[in-house]
Formats: C-alpha cells, structure tokens, sequence
C-alpha cells in the first residue's frame, strides 16, 4: 500500500503513507461470481479478528444515481461514460476506500480501475489516455482475476438477473441479440484483463470450479496479505460494552492494534488517561 | 479516437475565457448576433451545462461534497458529454461553434485548488483545439469591484472556499481567482490564446474580436437557412 497507480500523480491532500489497511481487488467479467466471493472473504475475515469494508462500483454518493440514471438513457457517449465512472470513482476512492485504509480495514472492492479501463478499451478510447486519468488510482495490495469462460458466465448470468443491456455491450452492436453481443462482449472484455494480467500483476483464480474450491483458493492467497489478526480482547463483552458508551482510552485503542508503530509513537505517554469519541473505525464492531 | 488536437472538421471553434466579472459573456453574445446577422449557422454553450451531468455537479456543490479531484472529473464529465453531443457534431456539419468557457477554465481552476498541471492537461486530450481562444485580461481588484455591484455576494467554489484559503469569503475568492489568473497568464503563450484588455469600452474588444474572427471564417461555410434558424429561434424565444 502507499504508492499511487500508474504515473504516482496523487491526489490533493491525501497522503497515501499513512494508509495501514489493506487494499484487495476482486475482478472478472461479469457473472463471475465476484459478488459471493467478497461476501464469503468478508465473513471468514472478520471472524477472524479483521474490520472489512466491501465496496462496489456506481455506488457513490457524489455520481452513483447520476450515472446509473444516465446509463438508462440513450445518449450516453464513450467519452462521458469513462469520465463519469472515474469522477464515481474518485468519489468512492476518497469517501470510503482511504478513510477505511487510514483506519486499518482490509478493504475488498468488487471490481477497480482494470475494469472501468477494459471498459473503455472495447469501446475504442485510446489506451494511453485511459491510464493517464486513473493516474489517481491507489496501488492495490493484492488483485485478484476470476477468470472462467464465457459459457459459464452465461450459465451464471442467466441464473441470476439475465443479460444486462451494458454487460452485453448492447451500445456497440457486436450481435443480433442479447445472447450474441454477451458473448462477444464478454470475450472482448477478457481479451482485456489477459492482457491487463501481466502488466499489472493480477493473480489469476479460475472461477469456472465450485464457489467452494474458488473461496479456499481466494483465502490462502489473501492469508498472504494479511498481518496477523488481532484477536479480539479476551474480555470481548466487557470491550463491547465500553465502546458502546461511545468513549474508549487511548490505552485500549492502542492494545487493538498492538502492531502498528506509528500511534504508539503519537500516543502520548503511556498510561496517559485521554478519553476521545468512539472512532468510526471502531463502529463496525458493534454491528456484529 | 475521433479527438484531440487540431480538428480538420469544416466548422469554426470560438472559445472566450478569463475571471467571473472580465465581460466575457458579453462579448460572446456581441460576437454570437454578428456572425448570424452575417449568415452562419452558430452554436452556442456553456460550461457545466450537460443535460446527463449537470444535476451531478450542482447537487455535489450544494452539499460540499466536491474535492479538487472530483470537481475537475465531474467537469471533465460535464465537458465530455458536450463534447460529444453539441461540439463535435456541429463542427462536423460545418457550423460556427461559441463556448463561453472551456478547458483553459478547467485547467486554471484545478491547478488552483491543488490538482496536478499535467494530469488536468491529460485528462482533457479528448478535447477540439478551438480555432481561436480568446483571454479576457482583467486585474483582480476591477474584477471584483464589478461582482461586487453586479450580483449577490461570492459563490463558495468560485470563491475556492472548498480549499480553505481565507475564513472570509471575499479574501478567499481574492486569493483564489489570483492563483486563476497566474495559470491564464501562463497558458496565454502555452496554448496561443489570443488576449483582449477588458478594461477597453466594450465596442473597442468587440471589434477586435470581430476582426480576429473574421480572419479565422475565410473559407467557412454560410448557410442558406439562416432565415429559417433565426425566426425558429425569435418564436422560441417569444413562448419561452
């Protein structure tokens, strides 16, 4: 974590050292079953001691009904569609991703730029410019291609909610229906995220055996990114009451995550007694 | 990609840029009736006016939700959308296309409030080269003077207040439209904008502009169905 994308352009006021969580990427075409991976990883981890945010693309808060409202349209062009995910993008980035990051979550996102950029590449938007905008983009700390081929996805698909007019790629004509343009468009994205595979390290997991096999792939793959858990205090109840009151110490913050340097080093002197309001990082605890 | 760059469509690109207050707008509109009083079929618009983006940006900036990063993509959107739609299809018929701002404002605003020179400069390579770009050069202080009689108080992104530069929202809409104008000054010579003293009577830019447009129409088309664009938009007008 730490580094930005493709040129390291940044982004205004973000420092991207002080990012301790970890950022791990779920992508594949669509009907891949990125959905149920994230749900299962997130269970798994999160017994396991780790805060998980899932976040999913067009579900800003700036531009998600915006786009979506667009996409129901007719005029919606290359150009815009590309720009108007990267500004829903950039949004999610900097609302949801970085403060969860900034607090230590393992953030699993459903789809990232790879996608937004395969995207675009099929629609004939010129490679160099495409990278160039997602310029902003956060190095992941582990991505992950579900890959299967496009007769299981239109199994999947068809099981699911049917063709869906984008993930047909409708807008570019490719066939004379649904059944036809999908697997066109589905290939023509893949032919994308192959070739995205090298470039930028995806680990590659094939999708087309059991949800089961695929989770046990996905877990020892992402046990390597992970520091170790912090196992919840022993006094688990005792804990949950006291965040529940809203105040927590500083001391007990900074048992939580023992592991990390750099409050011990802003902390203050030890057994210093500074009650503060409940972090929202902390928040997530108490829904489970 | 159909874009970027010099364009070799048949139409004319005329852009007017410079700070809120520099009598740009007028001047565009001076300019719009010559050119169709002159037989050209003219197409006119405006910055952050995209029927699919619009309502984005203005509901971002009347919760604050906007940062550097997201103002410049969602006007990047707004643009690309015009672009796509009220831009490039008229040039491609030939016609006289007006924009009262364009990507030299992206360009000033964004680096302004932090964003990187080069990465706004990117993300626009989309955009048609105008045939001419047209700078309004104005000081601050005469700007200001005429914000301050002409309307109701500074705008909060205008006044760049989202960076916090100044508690006091007139000091913050100073130190930011000054950091706008160095960007024009600098891209005055980097991009060829043509530069008009807006502290000049009106009639006086108005015919130099005239003159610079002049140059930049030889050759282009004229149409016959002048007549019929101009009642069509006078009866539009009269049951709006």
């Amino acid at each position: 974590m730490g580094q930005f994308t493709f040129n390291n352009q940044g982004i205004p006021g973000v420092d991207p050292q002080g990012l301790r969580g970890k950022l791990i990427v779920i992508e594949g075409t669509d009907g891949v079953g990125r959905s149920s991976q994230i749900w299962l990883l997130k269970q798994w981890l999160e017994t396991k001691g780790h805060a998980v945010r899932a976040t999913r693309m067009t579900r800003s808060v700036l531009a998600g009904k915006g786009l979506r409202r667009a996409k129901k349209g007719t005029t919606l062009g290359r150009v815009t569609m590309a720009l108007f995910y990267a500004t829903d993008f950039a949004d999610r980035l900097e609302h949801e991703i970085i403060p969860a990051l900034k607090a230590g979550f393992i953030v699993l996102t459903d789809r990232y730029v790879y996608t937004l950029i395969a995207r675009a590449l099929v629609r004939g938007i010129d490679p160099d410019w495409i990278r160039e905008v997602y310029g902003f983009a956060l190095k992941p700390d582990r991505i992950f291609y579900l890959r299967a081929g496009v007769d299981d996805l239109v199994q999947r698909v068809l099981q699911q909610d049917g063709f869906d007019y984008w993930e047909s790629g409708m807008d570019l004509h490719l066939g004379d229906d649904m059944y036809e343009s999908f697997v066109e468009y589905q290939n023509r994205m893949m032919g994308q995220f192959d070739k995205m595979a090298g470039d930028y390290g995806f680990k590659v997991i094939d999708a087309s055996h059991s949800i089961d096999e695929v989770f046990a792939d996905l877990k020892a793959q992402v046990s390597e990114v992970l520091t170790p858990a912090r196992p919840l205090p022993s006094d688990s109840l005792g804990r949950l009451k006291q965040l529940r009151n809203g105040y927590t110490t500083r001391d007990s913050l900074r048992a939580e995550s023992s592991e990390n340097s750099l409050r011990d080093t802003n902390g203050g002197p030890s057994g210093e007694h500074i009650f503060e309001p409940l972090r929202d990082e902390i928040r997530p605890l108490l829904r489970r | 990609m159909e874009m970027s760059g010099k364009h070799n469509f048949p139409g004319r690109l005329f852009i007017v840029e410079g700070i809120d207050g520099s009598g740009k707008s007028t001047q565009l509109s001076l300019l719009h009736r010559w050119l169709e009083s002159d037989g050209h079929a003219v197409v006119f618009g405006e910055w952050n006016s995209s029927p699919l983006v619009k309502k984005v940006t203005r509901r971002g900036k009347k919760k604050k939700l906007l940062t550097p990063m997201t103002f410049s993509l969602i006007h990047a959107t707004d643009f690309a959308d015009r672009t796509e739609h009220q831009i490039i299809p008229p040039l491609k018929a030939g016609s006289v296309v007006l924009a009262d701002r364009y990507i030299y404002t992206a360009f000033a605003r964004d680096v302004a409030r932090g964003v990187n020179r080069e990465w706004v400069r990117g993300l626009y390579g989309f955009a048609v080269k105008p045939t001419v770009g047209f700078y309004f050069r104005i000081a601050l202080d005469e700007a200001i003077s005429r914000l301050r009689t002409g309307r109701a108080g500074f705008k909060f992104y205008e006044a760049g207040a989202d960076v916090g530069l100044a508690d006091d929202l007139e000091e913050s809409f100073r130190i930011f439209q000054g950091r706008i104008i160095e960007e024009y000054e600098r891209m005055v010579e980097e991009f060829g904008l043509v530069v008009i003293d807006a502290s000049l009577p009106i009639e006086e830019q108005q015919s130099q502009m005239r003159k610079v447009v002049a140059e930049a129409l030889v050759g282009a088309h004229k149409t016959r169905n002048s007549q019929w664009v101009n009642l069509r938009s006078i009866i539009r007008e009269s049951l709006e």
